[in-house]
């Protein structure tokens, strides 16, 4: 062994404590300890009867526990309900028609503000592709209109606009045309120069590089603002109608809360959870199928 | 006549003599074409570039990185305007025009949601003609041209070989006669590059265009070309020009032949030249 072995083989000994790097000789290959071969962690999946039975335990656990507890006393019933009362109003709010009167009332208003601020938010945000120095100008306006709680503006909105139904699509609106506005106004930054270019030297006028180029490429940011879009105009409608409204679910929370009705302030709740569960699901299926149409490929 | 740029009143009546007498024969030339470019630095990409060439030809511009290559043809293409100099096109003045020339970048820059059919008669379409007669002149051309049955399929699923040639396709039925390109099989492997260099010539020979042809390899460069313009690193001047003097069609094997030899070792002199050269440029 040569002098450097020599001195490297101290030097990894004093300074290797568990020999990772100790090299191969004589001197440290005496002293290696035996090790435990690992292994890469695995965890066995279960079936899928399992894993629903599962889920289905933790459900009925939850509310037997609940309708237990509010009959034995545990849980206080007046504050608390229990599910076979809850139950019990529900039928009573389906039965007297206002479940369909104030879950197409909360619809409505909401798909209503979903579409036209998003539409609006997108049209402006592609306007910005026009003129650089106008998106620069309203560029600081977005943005203090993105942090302001636009909630905030909602008793007001409702005083311009009345208890009905379009302040409820207004307030909607504006929540989600922030949004979309914000999100297409990247888009439109995000759009490749070379493309622009290669359209410009192709001879294309800006209203054809707009429609064939800014457009399409923008497209896939929109839709994929949909799902956040539509759980806000969802959450500024129930605001509103919390303020004053003739229907609505959120109205019948409001009413249940000032008369005390547990039970009803649950089957509102439901309902909602219900209806925003319906409406994700369904936005997600339509983004879905957009950008495959939009896209025709993984991923951008 | 449009004469841009800051050039003193002799200089500026010097071109516009120079302008206005007579015609030339050239397809296409580039005349006293400079480019600064004004900022932090003054960066002059080019200096006094004039470039004659006829038509019909095959011509190759090469030249180190940052040589003002590709200004030369964001210039020819309009997309940018010179400091000094103007392009003449059938010897009229088309300096800042843009859609005259066919030009291909480095990326083939297909649009992702069009079918390959869709992005290959995209010039025509900005033309204005409709689509379905844009489409049904286009199809026989894919088929021709290896693209056969991939007009309904979308440029994320081809390869890039397949990208290349559809970005050179709508490029040529664009309908130009001056096509430029700009190191468009840069990105390909080695094996492809072959191929589509043989592609290309194939194509060229059936379209009868006037090609200028950027590229950083010099075998491509002697292989393709009829003519070729070694240029000098920053600020981009014309070095040389010379005709490459090999029988046309050349087979594959002439990469092996001896005048193949001379073409490419004097192009790799010139530009092996430039080293001493870069290194007082980028220390000045």
């Amino acid at each position: 062994m040569t002098a450097t072995e020599i001195l490297s083989a101290r030097f990894f000994k004093v300074f290797s404590p568990n020999k990772v790097f100790s090299p191969k000789t004589s001197l440290a290959a005496a002293e290696k300890p035996a090790r435990r071969r690992r292994t890469l962690p695995r965890e066995r999946r279960w079936s899928i009867a399992a894993l629903g039975a599962c889920q289905a335990a933790i459900l009925v656990a939850v509310f037997g526990f609940w309708e237990i507890g509010a009959r034995v006393g545990w849980i206080d019933k007046f504050f608390w309900a229990s599910p076979s009362q809850i139950w019990h109003t529900f039928l009573i709010f389906v039965d007297s028609g206002s479940a369909f009167i104030d879950t197409w009332y909360t619809l409505r208003s909401t798909l209503l503000g979903f579409a036209i601020g998003t539409s609006l938010g997108g049209l402006l945000g592609l306007s910005f592709w026009w003129s650089n120095n106008y998106a620069i100008i309203l560029q600081p306006y977005l943005v203090a209109l993105e942090a302001m709680p636009k909630l905030a503006l909602a008793p007001l909105l409702i005083l311009v606009f009345g208890i009905g139904l379009p302040s409820k699509i207004v307030i909607g609106m504006l929540l989600t045309m922030i949004i979309a506005t914000l999100t297409t106004a990247a888009g439109v930054r995000s759009i490749d120069r070379d493309g622009e270019r290669l359209m410009y030297s192709l001879g294309a006028s800006r209203r054809q590089v707009f429609v064939k180029l800014v457009v399409p490429s923008v497209l896939p940011w929109l839709i994929s603002v949909l799902r956040v879009n539509i759980g806000l105009a969802l959450t500024g409608s129930i605001v509103g109608e919390f303020i004053a409204s003739q229907h609505g679910l959120g109205r019948t929370i409001m009413y249940a809360g000032q008369t005390y009705d547990i039970a009803l302030i649950w089957v509102g709740v439901f309902t909602l959870s219900i209806l925003s569960a319906f409406m994700y699901v369904a936005v997600s299926h339509l983004e879905r199928v957009l950008l495959k149409g939009v896209r025709h490929a993984p991923a951008h | 006549m449009l004469i841009l740029g800051k050039t003193s009143a002799t200089e500026s009546s010097h071109f516009e003599s120079e302008l206005m007498t007579g015609s030339t024969t050239a397809k296409i030339e580039l005349r006293g074409l400079s480019q600064v470019f004004y900022g932090e630095r003054d960066v002059v990409a080019l200096e006094s570039v004039s470039l004659a060439i006829a038509a019909g030809r095959f011509v190759s511009l090469i030249g180190p990185s940052g040589c003002g290559k590709s200004t030369i043809f964001n210039i020819l293409a309009g997309l940018q305007l010179p400091t000094k100099g103007a392009v003449f096109i059938d010897g009229e003045n088309v300096t800042g025009g843009i859609g005259v020339v066919g030009y291909m970048l480095q990326k083939d820059l297909l649009l992702p949601w069009r079918t390959v059919l869709d992005n290959v008669i995209l010039g025509m379409e900005i033309r204005g003609m409709p689509v379905r007669e844009a489409r049904a002149q286009a199809l026989p051309y894919l088929y021709k041209y290896g693209l056969g049955g991939f007009e309904k399929q979308y440029p994320a699923t081809l390869s890039g070989g397949m990208r290349q040639r559809a970005a050179l396709l709508r490029t040529l039925l664009y309908d130009c006669e001056i096509i430029l390109l700009d190191e468009p099989f840069g990105a390909l492997d080695a094996q492809t590059r072959v191929r589509m260099q043989e592609w290309l010539l194939q194509i060229w020979s059936d379209f009868g265009k006037t090609i200028i042809f950027v590229t950083h390899d010099v075998d491509e460069a002697v292989y393709l070309s009829d003519e070729i313009y070694v240029m000098s690193p920053r600020p981009g001047r014309v070095k040389e020009r010379f005709d490459v003097d090999l029988a046309r069609p050349r087979p594959r094997h002439l990469v092996n032949a001896p005048e193949f030899a001379v073409y490419r070792q004097h192009c790799l002199d010139l530009l092996s030249h430039d080293a001493p050269d870069e290194v007082a440029a980028s220390a000045a």
